[in-house]
């Protein structure tokens, strides 16, 4: 079997987990932490994946001319990556809302990318009952994405 | 308060304030345009750019891309990941610029003014519902506000907050919030005094905390002439033009009487600690800890925070005399610090 291209443990077939529920979470419920390894084919694969084409996200020649240490990783990616490490926890059927994020420190090739998360509130919005979740991702260099997460639970499990 | 963008109302007969005028005006014209005319994705919502996103991003989510689960889930068919919404817009390899898209006039207008260099701080993004396979977004664009000029860690630079909705025919499906700083480089020849926002933050290598730069006050208009103060060996207190009210720290406005007419004066430098901290933990880069941080109350009657110096940390107490003095940082920023007061007590 080919390794993973990331370094992260995929698991790309069916067998999806059970979605949590509204009740089962409550304000200061910690998330899972998550150690990503940021390998250079992992910053070239998601920018692509993005459609995000920019130099500085796959040609470390260019990017270090341009004053970055290496390549690194795409606004895009560091979205999606809040949003997918939320309902990797939350489970398949969690309905995301909204994703927030605030840029900190590049995320260069070679480094870790750790996220850590916890729900911080219940609030009714949309006429929903949301959760507001609160997503750090923390590199070698210091903080690189502090994110906002707005989630639905399903009330009771299907 | 260190990385609010304040409007800028400059002054009127200098360079920069012309350069100010200038985006100001650019600012208020593309702004005026409202949203640009809608630019559709070049394909619809699909099952293989999806596959290639969840691949990349690990992400094993089978409402993406398992159809007979997510016929039975609780979205009765096959949805986008929510954080696809731009890759659909995405201009590709070879994008074209749209005439009337306002990232770019704006851009445009601060390269001009010398506000080369560019990076991205927030992007908040809504999505209204989830998108199916084989609809077609487009997208509008349409800047809301810019703010500057500010000084920040790597330039003087403008915000530039720009607000991005994507539409299925005439619904919005998802909107963002894009907010990113135009900055003319701190090696420039206008020097930069670093604030701990936007493009990261000042943390340095914990495992030596004496590493890295300390971390170095933001200045701006408002509080311009306490530092040019402390690098004269002053320290300066502002005072309201208008009803002689102290106050600090420096702001615009009088809380007293709502004039904007600060003036300042020079403090005799003597005060006594009315409270105290001794820092242990975390490391602060640039500081040998502990280190003891004091509530002065100046003998002029406003406090004012400051590093305590020359007394061992469990010797401080509430109501120590103390005296200012003065440490040179770097080449534009001073400290007032204190120390107990050794003379005329």
């Amino acid at each position: 079997m080919l390794a993973p291209p990331n370094g992260r443990e995929m698991i790309m077939t069916v067998v999806a987990g059970r979605t949590l529920t509204a009740p089962e979470v409550v304000p200061g419920t910690a998330l899972p932490e998550e150690r990503i390894e940021v390998s250079p084919t992992f910053v070239v694969s998601t920018a692509i994946a993005t459609r995000d084409f920019q130099d500085v996200h796959h040609d470390r020649d260019l990017a270090v001319a341009k004053g970055s240490e290496d390549i690194f990783l795409n606004i895009l990616t560091t979205t999606g990556l809040v949003q997918r490490y939320v309902t990797d926890w939350a489970g398949p059927e969690a309905l995301v809302r909204g994703v927030s994020v605030k840029l900190g420190v590049p995320c260069y090739a070679h480094d870790t990318l750790t996220l850590f998360g916890q729900v911080l509130e219940q609030v009714e919005e949309s006429s929903e009952n949301r959760l507001v979740l609160e997503v750090l991702g923390r590199c070698g260099r210091g903080e690189h994405v502090r994110g906002t997460v707005r989630l639905v639970l399903p009330e009771v499990e299907s | 308060m260190t990385s609010t963008a304040s409007s800028a109302t400059a002054a009127k007969d200098t360079g920069p304030a012309r350069d100010n005028e200038s985006v100001h005006a650019a600012a208020e014209r593309i702004s005026a345009a409202g949203e640009s005319r809608p630019r559709p994705g070049r394909d619809p919502v699909n099952l293989p750019m999806i596959h290639n996103w969840a691949e990349a991003l690990g992400d094993g989510n089978p409402v993406y891309t398992n159809a007979e689960y997510a016929e039975t889930s609780v979205h009765g068919g096959l949805v986008a990941p929510p954080a696809m919404a731009q890759v659909w817009t995405m201009g590709g390899l070879h994008p074209e610029p749209a005439p009337d898209d306002p990232m770019r006039a704006m851009t445009a207008a601060l390269d001009e003014a010398g506000y080369t260099s560019v990076v991205a701080t927030n992007c908040e993004q809504t999505y209204h519902r989830y998108l199916r396979h084989g609809e077609h977004v487009a997208v509008t664009t349409k800047l809301e506000e810019v703010t500057g000029p500010k000084r920040t860690g790597l330039g003087e630079g403008w915000f530039l907050t720009l607000r991005y909705t994507w539409y299925v025919d005439t619904e919005a499906v998802a909107e963002m919030m894009f907010r990113l700083l135009k900055f003319r480089p701190a090696d420039g020849d206008e020097p930069a005094r670093p604030t701990p926002e936007p493009a990261g933050d000042n943390t340095a290598d914990e495992s030596d905390p004496r590493t890295g730069s300390p971390i170095l006050p933001a200045i701006n208009r408002d509080t311009a002439y306490f530092w040019e103060g402390t690098a004269a060996g002053e320290l300066r207190i502002q005072r309201c033009g208008r009803c002689g009210l102290l106050r600090h720290p420096p702001g615009p406005m009088c809380s007293e009487c709502g004039a904007t007419k600060p003036t300042h004066l020079v403090a005799c430098g003597h005060g006594q600690v009315y409270s105290y901290v001794v820092h242990h933990r975390p490391p602060v880069p640039g500081k040998e800890l502990p280190l003891v941080i004091a509530l002065v109350e100046l003998d002029e009657g406003v406090r004012v925070l400051g590093e305590l110096h020359g007394i061992d940390p469990d010797e401080v107490h509430i109501g120590l005399d103390v005296e200012v003095f003065f440490r040179q940082v770097d080449e534009q920023v001073t400290l007032p610090c204190w120390r107990p007061r050794t003379e005329g007590k």
